[in-house]
Protein backbone atom coordinates (compact mmCIF):
# COMPACT_ATOMS: atom_id res chain seq x y z
CA UNK A 1 0.00 0.00 0.00
CA UNK A 2 1.28 3.65 -0.55
CA UNK A 3 2.38 5.01 2.29
CA UNK A 4 1.04 8.42 2.02
CA UNK A 5 -2.21 6.85 1.76
CA UNK A 6 -1.66 4.50 5.14
CA UNK A 7 -0.38 7.66 6.83
CA UNK A 8 -3.43 9.69 5.53
CA UNK A 9 -5.94 7.08 6.38
CA UNK A 10 -4.03 6.81 10.17
CA UNK A 11 -4.48 10.72 10.88
CA UNK A 12 -8.34 10.53 9.69
CA UNK A 13 -9.46 7.57 12.17
CA UNK A 14 -7.00 8.95 15.34
CA UNK A 15 -9.00 12.13 14.54
CA UNK A 16 -12.30 10.29 14.04
CA UNK A 17 -11.27 8.59 17.52
CA UNK A 18 -10.11 11.81 19.45
CA UNK A 19 -13.62 13.25 18.62
CA UNK A 20 -15.68 10.08 20.06
CA UNK A 21 -13.40 10.93 22.99
CA UNK A 22 -14.33 14.44 22.85
CA UNK A 23 -18.15 13.65 22.66
CA UNK A 24 -18.33 11.60 25.51
CA UNK A 25 -16.23 13.66 27.67
CA UNK A 26 -18.61 16.30 26.71
CA UNK A 27 -22.04 14.27 26.86
CA UNK A 28 -20.54 13.11 30.32
CA UNK A 29 -19.12 16.88 32.66
CA UNK A 30 -20.88 19.30 30.63
CA UNK A 31 -23.84 20.89 32.68
CA UNK A 32 -27.24 20.63 30.89
CA UNK A 33 -28.98 19.31 28.28
CA UNK A 34 -28.07 21.47 25.76
CA UNK A 35 -24.85 21.95 25.76
CA UNK A 36 -24.12 18.09 25.96
CA UNK A 37 -26.11 17.90 22.62
CA UNK A 38 -23.52 20.31 21.49
CA UNK A 39 -20.66 17.56 22.70
CA UNK A 40 -22.97 14.74 20.37
CA UNK A 41 -23.18 16.58 17.46
CA UNK A 42 -19.28 16.68 17.36
CA UNK A 43 -19.16 12.85 17.76
CA UNK A 44 -21.57 12.27 15.26
CA UNK A 45 -20.96 14.53 12.52
CA UNK A 46 -16.95 14.36 12.66
CA UNK A 47 -16.03 11.37 14.70
CA UNK A 48 -17.95 8.78 12.13
CA UNK A 49 -16.82 11.01 9.39
CA UNK A 50 -13.05 11.24 9.87
CA UNK A 51 -13.04 7.28 10.21
CA UNK A 52 -15.44 7.22 7.01
CA UNK A 53 -13.12 9.36 5.22
CA UNK A 54 -9.73 7.44 6.38
CA UNK A 55 -11.73 4.03 5.92
CA UNK A 56 -12.40 5.36 2.20
CA UNK A 57 -8.86 4.06 0.28
CA UNK A 58 -8.62 1.18 2.46
CA UNK A 59 -12.34 -0.12 1.55
CA UNK A 60 -10.71 -2.26 -1.51
CA UNK A 61 -13.85 -1.99 -3.82
CA UNK A 62 -16.19 0.91 -5.01
CA UNK A 63 -18.83 -0.80 -4.00
CA UNK A 64 -17.58 -0.64 -0.27
CA UNK A 65 -16.39 2.99 -0.43
CA UNK A 66 -20.10 3.72 -1.38
CA UNK A 67 -21.62 1.89 1.26
CA UNK A 68 -19.49 3.72 3.80
CA UNK A 69 -20.27 7.09 2.01
CA UNK A 70 -24.26 6.09 2.91
CA UNK A 71 -23.72 4.85 5.93
CA UNK A 72 -21.85 8.43 7.34
CA UNK A 73 -24.52 10.43 5.23
CA UNK A 74 -27.48 8.28 7.34
CA UNK A 75 -26.01 9.06 10.78
CA UNK A 76 -25.19 12.30 9.52
CA UNK A 77 -28.76 13.34 8.64
CA UNK A 78 -30.29 11.32 11.41
CA UNK A 79 -27.85 13.06 14.22
CA UNK A 80 -29.40 16.64 12.40
CA UNK A 81 -32.87 15.68 13.06
CA UNK A 82 -32.87 13.98 16.36
CA UNK A 83 -30.50 17.44 17.53
CA UNK A 84 -33.36 19.40 16.48
CA UNK A 85 -35.82 17.54 17.91
CA UNK A 86 -34.03 17.24 21.60
CA UNK A 87 -33.10 20.68 21.08
CA UNK A 88 -36.49 21.99 20.84
CA UNK A 89 -37.21 19.40 23.67
CA UNK A 90 -34.39 20.58 26.09
CA UNK A 91 -35.32 23.84 24.97
CA UNK A 92 -38.76 23.77 26.44
CA UNK A 93 -37.87 22.20 29.58
CA UNK A 94 -35.11 25.50 30.46
CA UNK A 95 -36.52 28.66 28.43
CA UNK A 96 -33.87 30.65 27.78
CA UNK A 97 -35.89 33.48 29.75
CA UNK A 98 -35.62 31.43 32.77
CA UNK A 99 -32.76 32.95 34.19
CA UNK A 100 -30.58 29.92 34.22
CA UNK A 101 -27.03 30.62 34.00
CA UNK A 102 -25.94 28.52 30.67
CA UNK A 103 -21.75 28.19 30.04
CA UNK B 1 -3.23 -2.62 9.12
CA UNK B 2 -5.65 -4.98 10.25
CA UNK B 3 -4.73 -5.00 13.57
CA UNK B 4 -4.56 -0.80 13.69
CA UNK B 5 -8.16 -0.99 12.63
CA UNK B 6 -9.03 -3.29 15.25
CA UNK B 7 -7.05 -1.42 18.13
CA UNK B 8 -8.74 1.69 16.88
CA UNK B 9 -12.51 -0.38 17.19
CA UNK B 10 -11.58 -0.94 20.60
CA UNK B 11 -10.75 2.90 21.17
CA UNK B 12 -14.05 4.15 19.35
CA UNK B 13 -16.30 1.21 21.55
CA UNK B 14 -14.24 2.45 24.92
CA UNK B 15 -15.15 5.57 24.24
CA UNK B 16 -19.11 5.42 23.50
CA UNK B 17 -19.33 2.60 26.41
CA UNK B 18 -18.17 5.40 28.97
CA UNK B 19 -20.61 7.96 27.53
CA UNK B 20 -22.91 4.96 28.62
CA UNK B 21 -22.84 6.52 32.29
CA UNK B 22 -24.66 8.42 30.92
CA UNK B 23 -27.76 6.53 30.31
CA UNK B 24 -27.01 4.96 33.69
CA UNK B 25 -27.12 8.64 35.85
CA UNK B 26 -29.10 10.40 33.37
CA UNK B 27 -30.65 12.42 35.17
CA UNK B 28 -33.25 13.36 31.74
CA UNK B 29 -34.87 11.22 29.58
CA UNK B 30 -33.11 13.26 27.04
CA UNK B 31 -29.37 12.51 28.72
CA UNK B 32 -30.71 9.15 28.03
CA UNK B 33 -31.35 9.26 24.87
CA UNK B 34 -28.49 11.05 23.87
CA UNK B 35 -25.92 8.78 25.34
CA UNK B 36 -27.65 6.12 23.18
CA UNK B 37 -27.61 7.58 19.97
CA UNK B 38 -23.76 8.07 20.48
CA UNK B 39 -23.71 4.20 21.20
CA UNK B 40 -25.43 3.93 17.89
CA UNK B 41 -23.07 6.11 15.79
CA UNK B 42 -19.97 4.20 17.72
CA UNK B 43 -21.40 1.28 16.93
CA UNK B 44 -21.65 1.77 13.31
CA UNK B 45 -17.92 3.19 13.13
CA UNK B 46 -16.81 -0.07 15.33
CA UNK B 47 -18.76 -1.90 12.72
CA UNK B 48 -17.06 0.10 9.38
CA UNK B 49 -13.82 -0.66 11.55
CA UNK B 50 -14.13 -4.26 11.46
CA UNK B 51 -15.94 -4.57 8.12
CA UNK B 52 -12.50 -2.82 6.77
CA UNK B 53 -10.12 -4.44 8.77
CA UNK B 54 -11.37 -8.42 7.95
CA UNK B 55 -12.40 -7.00 4.62
CA UNK B 56 -15.83 -8.65 5.12
CA UNK B 57 -18.43 -7.08 3.15
CA UNK B 58 -21.27 -8.21 5.08
CA UNK B 59 -20.50 -6.23 7.96
CA UNK B 60 -20.97 -3.14 6.01
CA UNK B 61 -24.65 -4.03 5.22
CA UNK B 62 -25.00 -4.55 9.05
CA UNK B 63 -23.97 -0.99 9.32
CA UNK B 64 -25.83 0.07 7.27
CA UNK B 65 -29.02 -1.48 8.75
CA UNK B 66 -27.84 -0.37 11.96
CA UNK B 67 -27.27 3.07 10.78
CA UNK B 68 -30.47 3.27 9.63
CA UNK B 69 -32.73 1.47 12.45
CA UNK B 70 -30.56 3.43 15.24
CA UNK B 71 -31.54 6.56 13.06
CA UNK B 72 -35.09 5.52 13.24
CA UNK B 73 -35.02 4.51 17.26
CA UNK B 74 -33.97 7.68 17.39
CA UNK B 75 -36.47 9.40 16.16
CA UNK B 76 -39.20 7.51 17.34
CA UNK B 77 -38.15 8.02 21.21
CA UNK B 78 -37.30 12.01 20.38
CA UNK B 79 -40.92 11.90 18.86
CA UNK B 80 -42.47 10.01 21.69
CA UNK B 81 -40.71 12.24 24.55
CA UNK B 82 -42.54 15.44 22.59
CA UNK B 83 -46.05 13.55 22.57
CA UNK B 84 -45.96 12.96 26.10
CA UNK B 85 -45.00 16.01 26.48
CA UNK B 86 -47.72 17.66 24.35
CA UNK B 87 -50.25 15.20 26.61
CA UNK B 88 -49.33 17.74 29.57
CA UNK B 89 -47.53 14.69 31.32
CA UNK B 90 -43.93 15.69 33.26
CA UNK B 91 -41.29 13.97 30.77
CA UNK B 92 -38.68 15.63 32.05
CA UNK B 93 -37.67 13.11 34.44
CA UNK C 1 -4.43 -9.77 21.66
CA UNK C 2 -6.26 -7.14 20.32
CA UNK C 3 -9.22 -9.20 19.10
CA UNK C 4 -9.64 -10.85 22.63
CA UNK C 5 -9.48 -7.31 24.22
CA UNK C 6 -11.98 -6.33 21.51
CA UNK C 7 -14.14 -9.71 22.62
CA UNK C 8 -13.67 -8.87 26.46
CA UNK C 9 -14.94 -5.68 25.94
CA UNK C 10 -18.18 -6.37 23.84
CA UNK C 11 -19.01 -9.37 25.71
CA UNK C 12 -18.47 -7.56 29.52
CA UNK C 13 -20.55 -4.27 28.26
CA UNK C 14 -23.31 -6.83 26.98
CA UNK C 15 -23.74 -8.23 30.33
CA UNK C 16 -23.06 -4.54 32.12
CA UNK C 17 -26.08 -3.33 29.66
CA UNK C 18 -28.63 -6.25 30.73
CA UNK C 19 -28.20 -6.08 34.07
CA UNK C 20 -28.63 -2.57 34.14
CA UNK C 21 -31.93 -2.50 32.23
CA UNK C 22 -33.00 -5.30 34.04
CA UNK C 23 -33.08 -3.45 37.18
CA UNK C 24 -34.04 0.39 35.09
CA UNK C 25 -36.53 2.08 37.36
CA UNK C 26 -39.25 3.59 34.81
CA UNK C 27 -40.48 2.19 31.19
CA UNK C 28 -38.34 5.11 29.32
CA UNK C 29 -35.30 3.91 30.79
CA UNK C 30 -35.33 0.81 30.06
CA UNK C 31 -36.27 0.50 26.68
CA UNK C 32 -33.53 2.95 26.37
CA UNK C 33 -31.40 0.22 28.05
CA UNK C 34 -32.49 -2.31 25.59
CA UNK C 35 -31.95 -0.48 22.61
CA UNK C 36 -28.77 0.42 23.92
CA UNK C 37 -28.51 -3.88 24.78
CA UNK C 38 -29.61 -4.53 21.31
CA UNK C 39 -26.66 -2.26 19.48
CA UNK C 40 -23.99 -4.41 21.51
CA UNK C 41 -25.84 -7.39 20.60
CA UNK C 42 -24.93 -6.65 16.84
CA UNK C 43 -21.63 -6.12 18.13
CA UNK C 44 -21.40 -9.52 19.43
CA UNK C 45 -23.23 -11.27 16.55
CA UNK C 46 -20.58 -10.08 14.27
CA UNK C 47 -17.86 -10.81 16.17
CA UNK C 48 -18.86 -14.24 16.22
CA UNK C 49 -19.06 -14.28 12.41
CA UNK C 50 -23.20 -14.65 12.27
CA UNK C 51 -23.59 -11.69 9.91
CA UNK C 52 -27.28 -12.72 9.20
CA UNK C 53 -28.07 -12.87 13.01
CA UNK C 54 -26.30 -9.64 13.49
CA UNK C 55 -28.42 -8.03 10.52
CA UNK C 56 -31.37 -9.27 12.13
CA UNK C 57 -30.29 -8.05 15.67
CA UNK C 58 -29.72 -4.54 14.20
CA UNK C 59 -33.07 -4.48 12.43
CA UNK C 60 -35.17 -5.80 15.23
CA UNK C 61 -33.10 -5.86 18.54
CA UNK C 62 -31.99 -2.41 17.78
CA UNK C 63 -34.82 -0.57 16.08
CA UNK C 64 -37.92 -1.98 15.91
CA UNK C 65 -38.42 -3.74 19.48
CA UNK C 66 -37.58 -0.80 21.14
CA UNK C 67 -40.49 1.24 19.60
CA UNK C 68 -42.78 -1.67 19.63
CA UNK C 69 -41.78 -1.80 23.61
CA UNK C 70 -41.94 2.20 24.30
CA UNK C 71 -45.83 1.82 22.34
CA UNK C 72 -46.52 -0.44 24.85
CA UNK C 73 -45.06 1.17 27.96
CA UNK C 74 -47.07 3.96 26.96
CA UNK C 75 -50.55 2.21 26.39
CA UNK C 76 -50.47 0.28 29.95
CA UNK C 77 -51.39 1.84 33.07
CA UNK C 78 -48.42 2.22 35.40
CA UNK C 79 -48.21 -0.55 37.93
CA UNK C 80 -48.46 0.27 41.55
CA UNK C 81 -45.11 -1.36 42.75
CA UNK C 82 -44.88 -4.39 44.18
CA UNK C 83 -42.41 -6.94 44.90
CA UNK C 84 -43.47 -10.72 44.61
CA UNK C 85 -43.16 -13.20 47.69
CA UNK C 86 -39.93 -14.35 49.21
CA UNK C 87 -40.84 -17.73 47.87
CA UNK C 88 -41.93 -16.47 43.92
CA UNK C 89 -38.25 -14.73 43.59
CA UNK C 90 -36.47 -17.74 45.12
CA UNK C 91 -38.46 -19.88 42.41
CA UNK C 92 -37.60 -17.75 39.98
CA UNK C 93 -34.50 -17.86 40.53
CA UNK C 94 -33.96 -21.24 40.76
CA UNK C 95 -35.35 -21.52 37.46
CA UNK C 96 -33.15 -19.07 35.92
CA UNK C 97 -29.73 -20.52 36.98
CA UNK C 98 -31.16 -23.85 35.54
CA UNK C 99 -31.60 -22.30 32.28
CA UNK C 100 -27.95 -20.67 32.58
CA UNK C 101 -26.65 -24.19 34.00
CA UNK C 102 -28.07 -26.27 31.15
CA UNK C 103 -27.01 -23.30 28.50
CA UNK C 104 -23.60 -23.37 29.91
CA UNK C 105 -23.47 -27.14 29.72
CA UNK C 106 -24.65 -27.28 26.13
CA UNK C 107 -21.64 -24.91 24.99
CA UNK C 108 -19.19 -26.26 27.05
CA UNK C 109 -19.53 -30.30 26.46
CA UNK C 110 -21.00 -30.24 23.25
CA UNK C 111 -21.09 -34.39 22.46
CA UNK C 112 -17.63 -35.24 20.37
CA UNK C 113 -18.06 -34.86 17.45
CA UNK C 114 -20.39 -32.90 16.74
CA UNK C 115 -23.97 -33.39 14.88
CA UNK C 116 -24.17 -31.09 12.45
CA UNK C 117 -25.71 -31.29 8.77
CA UNK C 118 -23.18 -28.82 7.81
CA UNK C 119 -21.23 -30.24 5.68
CA UNK C 120 -24.26 -31.96 3.81
CA UNK C 121 -25.60 -29.12 3.44
CA UNK C 122 -23.07 -27.11 2.20
CA UNK C 123 -22.45 -30.13 -0.70
CA UNK C 124 -25.97 -30.27 -1.77
CA UNK C 125 -26.22 -26.07 -1.87
CA UNK C 126 -25.68 -25.47 -5.67
CA UNK C 127 -29.08 -26.98 -6.42
CA UNK C 128 -31.15 -24.86 -4.55
CA UNK C 129 -29.54 -22.03 -6.48
CA UNK C 130 -28.57 -20.02 -3.48
CA UNK C 131 -24.92 -19.18 -2.56
CA UNK C 132 -26.18 -18.39 1.31
CA UNK C 133 -26.07 -21.04 3.27
CA UNK C 134 -29.01 -19.62 5.26
CA UNK C 135 -30.71 -18.80 2.93
CA UNK C 136 -30.51 -22.42 1.52
CA UNK C 137 -31.83 -23.93 4.50
CA UNK C 138 -34.57 -22.01 5.38
CA UNK C 139 -36.43 -21.59 2.41
CA UNK C 140 -35.06 -25.84 1.10
CA UNK C 141 -34.27 -27.60 3.89
CA UNK C 142 -36.53 -25.78 6.72
CA UNK C 143 -39.19 -24.55 4.08
CA UNK C 144 -42.20 -25.54 6.65
CA UNK C 145 -40.30 -24.08 9.59
CA UNK C 146 -39.72 -20.55 7.69
CA UNK C 147 -43.59 -20.88 6.67
CA UNK C 148 -44.90 -21.41 9.94
CA UNK C 149 -42.86 -18.42 11.15
CA UNK C 150 -44.96 -16.23 9.05
CA UNK C 151 -47.93 -17.62 10.02
CA UNK C 152 -46.62 -16.71 14.01
CA UNK C 153 -46.53 -13.33 13.09
CA UNK C 154 -49.76 -12.99 11.45
CA UNK C 155 -51.23 -14.74 14.43
CA UNK C 156 -49.55 -11.85 16.57
CA UNK C 157 -51.07 -9.57 14.79
CA UNK C 158 -54.45 -10.93 15.25
CA UNK C 159 -53.64 -10.84 18.88
CA UNK C 160 -52.74 -7.04 18.58
CA UNK C 161 -55.87 -6.22 16.85
CA UNK C 162 -57.82 -8.63 18.67
CA UNK C 163 -57.40 -6.19 21.90
CA UNK C 164 -58.71 -3.20 20.34
CA UNK C 165 -62.62 -2.47 21.45
CA UNK C 166 -65.58 -4.37 19.73
CA UNK C 167 -67.12 -0.59 17.93
CA UNK C 168 -63.50 -0.71 16.57
CA UNK C 169 -62.93 -3.88 14.51
CA UNK C 170 -62.26 -2.92 11.45
CA UNK C 171 -61.01 0.47 12.07
CA UNK C 172 -57.86 2.21 11.94
CA UNK C 173 -55.19 1.45 14.46
CA UNK C 174 -54.09 4.61 17.07
CA UNK C 175 -55.20 7.75 17.95
CA UNK C 176 -56.48 10.30 14.94
CA UNK C 177 -53.38 12.18 13.62
CA UNK C 178 -52.49 15.58 14.81
CA UNK C 179 -52.75 18.22 12.41
CA UNK C 180 -49.46 20.34 11.81
CA UNK C 181 -46.97 17.92 13.12
CA UNK C 182 -43.79 20.46 12.62
CA UNK C 183 -40.56 20.46 12.93
CA UNK C 184 -38.10 18.58 11.18
CA UNK C 185 -40.12 15.72 11.27
CA UNK C 186 -42.38 15.57 8.07
CA UNK C 187 -38.51 16.50 6.02
CA UNK C 188 -36.27 13.27 7.77
CA UNK C 189 -39.01 11.06 6.55
CA UNK C 190 -39.44 12.06 2.99
CA UNK C 191 -35.64 11.89 2.76
CA UNK C 192 -35.09 9.05 4.80
CA UNK C 193 -38.18 7.15 3.65
CA UNK C 194 -37.49 6.28 0.10
CA UNK C 195 -33.55 5.59 1.16
CA UNK C 196 -34.69 3.10 3.24
CA UNK C 197 -36.84 1.42 1.00
CA UNK C 198 -33.78 1.49 -1.17
CA UNK C 199 -31.79 -0.10 1.48
CA UNK C 200 -34.27 -2.85 2.63
CA UNK C 201 -35.19 -4.26 -0.60
CA UNK C 202 -31.29 -4.58 -1.57
CA UNK C 203 -30.68 -6.68 2.07
CA UNK C 204 -33.84 -8.97 0.64
CA UNK C 205 -31.79 -8.93 -2.91
CA UNK C 206 -28.49 -9.74 -1.31
CA UNK C 207 -29.80 -12.34 1.23
CA UNK C 208 -29.47 -14.75 -1.89
CA UNK C 209 -25.96 -14.82 -2.05
CA UNK C 210 -25.00 -13.32 1.26
CA UNK C 211 -26.16 -12.35 4.70
CA UNK C 212 -29.15 -10.86 4.89
CA UNK C 213 -33.16 -11.56 3.83
CA UNK C 214 -36.62 -11.11 4.08
CA UNK C 215 -37.16 -10.72 7.78
CA UNK C 216 -34.51 -8.10 7.74
CA UNK C 217 -35.44 -6.30 4.58
CA UNK C 218 -39.73 -6.44 5.93
CA UNK C 219 -37.97 -5.16 9.64
CA UNK C 220 -36.43 -2.07 7.64
CA UNK C 221 -39.49 -1.56 4.51
CA UNK C 222 -41.55 -1.92 8.38
CA UNK C 223 -39.94 1.09 10.06
CA UNK C 224 -40.02 3.23 7.00
CA UNK C 225 -43.56 2.28 6.63
CA UNK C 226 -43.72 3.08 10.53
CA UNK C 227 -41.91 6.70 10.14
CA UNK C 228 -43.89 7.83 7.32
CA UNK C 229 -46.52 7.77 9.50
CA UNK C 230 -45.09 9.00 12.52
CA UNK C 231 -43.84 12.09 10.38
CA UNK C 232 -48.12 12.46 9.11
CA UNK C 233 -46.81 11.35 5.53
CA UNK C 234 -49.33 8.32 5.38
CA UNK C 235 -52.23 7.39 7.47
CA UNK C 236 -53.13 3.87 9.04
CA UNK C 237 -55.35 2.14 6.90
CA UNK C 238 -58.75 0.87 8.22
CA UNK C 239 -57.38 -2.99 9.12
CA UNK C 240 -60.83 -4.22 7.11
CA UNK C 241 -59.32 -2.86 4.18
CA UNK C 242 -59.91 -5.28 1.44
CA UNK C 243 -56.11 -4.62 -0.30
CA UNK C 244 -54.35 -4.69 3.19
CA UNK C 245 -55.95 -8.28 4.34
CA UNK C 246 -54.53 -9.33 0.65
CA UNK C 247 -51.20 -7.75 1.11
CA UNK C 248 -51.50 -9.66 4.30
CA UNK C 249 -52.27 -12.97 2.99
CA UNK C 250 -50.25 -12.71 -0.07
CA UNK C 251 -47.28 -14.11 1.74
CA UNK C 252 -48.46 -17.24 3.25
CA UNK C 253 -50.68 -18.07 0.10
CA UNK C 254 -47.87 -18.13 -2.58
CA UNK C 255 -45.96 -20.00 0.12
CA UNK C 256 -48.78 -22.71 0.16
CA UNK C 257 -49.80 -22.51 -3.47
CA UNK C 258 -46.35 -23.28 -4.40
CA UNK C 259 -45.87 -25.61 -1.45
CA UNK C 260 -48.96 -27.82 -2.54
CA UNK C 261 -48.30 -27.57 -6.19
CA UNK C 262 -44.80 -29.46 -4.89
CA UNK C 263 -46.91 -32.98 -4.26
CA UNK C 264 -47.24 -33.60 -8.18
CA UNK C 265 -44.97 -31.92 -9.75
CA UNK C 266 -41.81 -32.99 -7.39
CA UNK C 267 -43.37 -35.32 -4.78
CA UNK C 268 -43.35 -33.63 -1.55
CA UNK C 269 -45.12 -30.64 -0.02
CA UNK C 270 -42.74 -27.33 -0.42
CA UNK C 271 -40.51 -29.50 -2.63
CA UNK C 272 -39.29 -27.12 -5.76
CA UNK C 273 -39.09 -29.09 -9.17
CA UNK C 274 -35.76 -29.54 -10.12
CA UNK C 275 -34.18 -26.89 -12.37
CA UNK C 276 -37.44 -24.10 -10.95
CA UNK C 277 -35.59 -24.16 -7.33
CA UNK C 278 -34.34 -19.97 -7.53
CA UNK C 279 -37.30 -18.30 -9.29
CA UNK C 280 -39.43 -20.16 -6.95
CA UNK C 281 -37.63 -19.30 -4.03
CA UNK C 282 -37.36 -15.89 -5.35
CA UNK C 283 -40.98 -15.61 -6.04
CA UNK C 284 -41.86 -16.85 -2.19
CA UNK C 285 -38.96 -14.35 -0.74
CA UNK C 286 -41.03 -11.57 -2.51
CA UNK C 287 -44.81 -12.56 -1.57
CA UNK C 288 -43.28 -13.12 2.13
CA UNK C 289 -41.46 -9.72 2.47
CA UNK C 290 -44.19 -7.62 1.08
CA UNK C 291 -46.97 -9.30 3.76
CA UNK C 292 -44.11 -9.71 6.51
CA UNK C 293 -43.20 -5.87 6.51
CA UNK C 294 -47.03 -5.06 6.19
CA UNK C 295 -47.50 -7.44 9.64
CA UNK C 296 -45.05 -5.56 10.95
CA UNK C 297 -46.18 -2.43 10.63
CA UNK C 298 -49.16 -3.15 11.50
CA UNK C 299 -48.38 -4.53 14.76
CA UNK C 300 -46.20 -1.77 15.98
CA UNK C 301 -49.18 0.35 14.60
CA UNK C 302 -51.31 -1.18 17.67
CA UNK C 303 -54.89 -2.01 17.82
CA UNK C 304 -57.63 -0.67 15.88
CA UNK C 305 -58.72 2.41 18.00
CA UNK C 306 -61.33 4.45 15.65
CA UNK C 307 -64.43 3.18 13.85
CA UNK C 308 -63.88 1.92 10.43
Amino acid sequence: MNALVGLFSTVAIAAGIVFFVAGTTGLLRFPDALTRLHALTKADNLGLGLIVLGLLPLSGSLGAALKLVVIWALVQFAGATVAQMIGALAAGEHPPSGGRRRR
Amino acid sequence: MAEALTLAAIAVLAAVAVGLVRVLRGPSRLDRMMAVQLLGSGGVAVLALLAVASATEAILDVALTLALLAAFASVALARALGQARADGEEAGR
Amino acid sequence: MTALVLDGGIALLTIGIAAWTIRAGDDFAAVVGFIAYGLVLTLAWTRLGAYDVALTEAAIGGGATGVILMRAGARVKPAPASRPSRLARIIVGALSAAVAAGLAAVVLLPPQPAPSLALDVREHLASTGLGNPIGGVLMAYRAADTFLETVVVLLALFGVWSLGRDAHWGGRPGPAPRPGIGGPLPLFARILVPAGIVIGIYIVWVGADAPGGKFQGATILAAMAILAGMAGLVAAPATSGRRLRWLLAAGPIVFVGIGLAGIPLAGAFLAYPPGFEKPLILVIEVALTVSLAAMLALIVAGPPERSP
